[in-house]
């Protein structure tokens, strides 16, 4: 190995291990001496480690409903935020591309979309609790559903309709020329060059569908990571509330990882 | 002399928060089949603009343009447009931006007729090779290479373009400009370009028409250009009448383009002095590249 390439081996394990090692140190000793002085419930890491090692040495073991490996409680998780994400792209994909072509559907629903917007997953879930109570058992799993999809579609709504709105109008003018039906200008034009920005909205959705589930699973208590964290938190076993923050964090990072690389490929487009 | 395109009375004006603007006005001009006209001005003078309204991408807002008999109404494939930012769609290839047009105007033709067509004229224009990158890959040069071929391979009746060569450097400027009139020789096309070259004007054009500066831009004169065609660029530099033609264009554009023709009293009331304020020039720049 020549030295030139030698240094940037070592450049990139600083960059990619050592320095993320640190701050990872940090934190786990700001962690072991608060739990050792002034938050005495909080447990030392090793305690937590400990607590944890059934969890995650068998993470798709199924002991019992609520006692079930942490990855099977996330696969729970992640297919319930599927269901709620599509739903939510579904659904706000073409009312962005409503809000970007007609002006006047952006007068009539964009005041109510702003202040729809910024209402909190937990104010929702009541809601949807009540919507859908004719379900009885089922009850708790569409109230979730409507909780992630209407909280989490407004970056795609926002972000399509903003990238509808930049197609340049050079763009529309070649359709015009060309004299392209609407369908044909839609799908040959306006699509493709909306992806980019529909494809932000949809990782920002994503994210924020993940964020919901766990408040959704915390009120309903279906199985899952978050069902799981309010279960512990109930029953005293206050290292798993950070064994679960910890992996919906992890999972919560490679979602948005997956879904950047997913975005850069339609960007270069 | 039968006129191919007629150009009568047209007018346009943009509403401002001052009360309408007449950007355009009383711009009269007839076209003859295979007639290549270049239109001249100082930037933001409207020339873009009456070029719009031809191709139907832009409201007539007083006058009327008729084409081979039809009046203009609306933009459609028979006018081919090569707009001066190329307009390729990025995420498409040469031969896919081709295709677009030909599928629409050749709805009838099979699928390997279409395919000869873009193929045809991609090649005419130098991109026999490149067809098939995608656009966004292609340099400047290149782009515009295809948004020609993509405007002749419409079998268009007229020609319009939209100052095609002004983002380009000299050299390319100059190879794509025997592209264009090779090919515009060659299908016998009406071709009328926007410029403010006045040595592309005079390069291309049978006749170049000089306009006023806005606002209400109309017609300021005309120049025949008469060199012998096919057109040989150095034959042309060493012609004393090219001289006095760009003598003429230059001092047209220098002196009397702030003028507005002098026309008979009782034909209409004198117009009003153009403000001479450059703010407003750009204002109307902006409107015009819209």
């Amino acid at each position: 190995m020549n030295s030139q390439k030698f240094d940037h081996f070592v450049r990139r394990f600083v960059d990619l291990i050592l320095l993320p090692c640190i701050g990872l140190g940090i934190v786990l000793v700001l962690w072991s001496i608060s739990s050792a002085t002034w938050a005495k419930e909080l447990p030392s890491p090793t305690k937590t480690w400990e607590a944890s090692k059934p969890y995650v040495v068998e993470p798709f073991a199924k002991r019992g409903e609520m006692d079930q490996g942490i990855l099977r409680f996330t696969w729970y998780s992640l297919q319930l935020v599927a269901k709620g994400y599509v739903i939510a792209l579904l659904i706000g994909t073409p009312i962005g591309f409503f809000l970007g072509l007609s002006k006047t559907f952006t007068k009539i629903f964009d005041p109510l979309i702003q202040i729809l917007r910024p209402v909190s997953p937990l104010a929702w879930l009541p809601l949807g609790l009540v919507l859908f109570i004719s379900m009885g058992k089922e009850a708790g799993t569409y109230g979730a559903l409507f909780t992630i999809a209407i909280c989490s579609m407004w970056p795609t709504v926002l972000n399509t309709a903003v990238g509808v709105r930049a197609v340049p109008q050079d763009y529309l003018n070649v359709g015009r020329v060309l004299k392209l039906s609407r369908w044909k200008t839609l799908t040959t034009i306006l699509l493709p060059a909306t992806l980019p920005y529909m494809f932000t909205g949809f990782r920002l959705s994503l994210g924020i569908s993940w964020l919901v589930i766990v408040a959704a699973e915390m009120l309903t208590g279906t199985p899952g990571v978050g069902g799981f964290l309010w279960q512990e938190y109930n029953s005293l076993i206050y290292e798993h509330i950070i064994l679960s923050i910890i992996v919906i964090g992890v999972v919560g990072f490679i979602l948005d990882r997956l879904m950047s690389l997913v975005e850069s490929r339609f960007k270069t487009a | 002399m039968s006129s191919f395109l007629e150009i009568s009375q047209l007018h346009k004006t943009f509403p401002t928060p001052k009360g309408p603007l007449t950007v355009v006005e009383d711009f009269n001009l007839k076209i003859r089949k295979g007639e290549f006209i270049a239109l001249i001005g100082h930037s933001g003078c409207g020339k873009s603009t009456v070029l719009s309204m031809i191709a139907g991408l832009a409201d007539i807002s007083e006058g009327g343009i008729i084409l081979s008999g039809k009046e203009v109404t609306d933009a459609g494939p028979d006018r081919g447009v090569v707009f001066q930012s190329p307009c390729l769609l990025p995420w498409m290839t040469a031969f896919e931006n081709v295709m677009l047009g030909v599928n629409q105007v050749y709805y009838t033709a099979s699928k390997l007729e279409r395919t000869q067509i873009a193929e045809y004229y991609l090649s005419l224009v130098g991109l026999g090779d490149a067809m098939h990158k995608r656009s966004s890959e292609l340099s400047q040069g290149m782009k515009q290479r295809c948004g020609i071929a993509r405007a002749f391979a419409l079998s268009p009746k007229m020609l319009l373009l939209d100052e095609p060569f002004g983002m380009l450097d000299n050299l390319t400027k100059m190879e794509l400009q025997d592209v264009l009139l090779d090919l515009w020789q060659r299908d016998q096309k009406t071709a009328l370009i926007v410029t403010h070259d006045v040595d592309e004007a005079l390069y291309l054009a049978d006749r170049v028409v000089m306009m006023t500066d806005g606002p209400n831009a109309t017609v300021g004169d005309i120049l025949e250009v008469n060199f012998p065609r096919p057109r040989n660029r150095k034959q042309l530099l060493e012609d004393p009448a090219y001289y006095a033609a760009r003598e003429h264009l230059i001092t047209f554009l220098e002196e009397r383009s702030h003028h507005r023709p002098h026309r008979p009293a009782q034909d209409r009331p004198p117009a009003a002095p153009a403000p001479s304020a450059g703010g407003l020039r750009k204002l109307f720049g902006s409107f015009a590249s819209t």
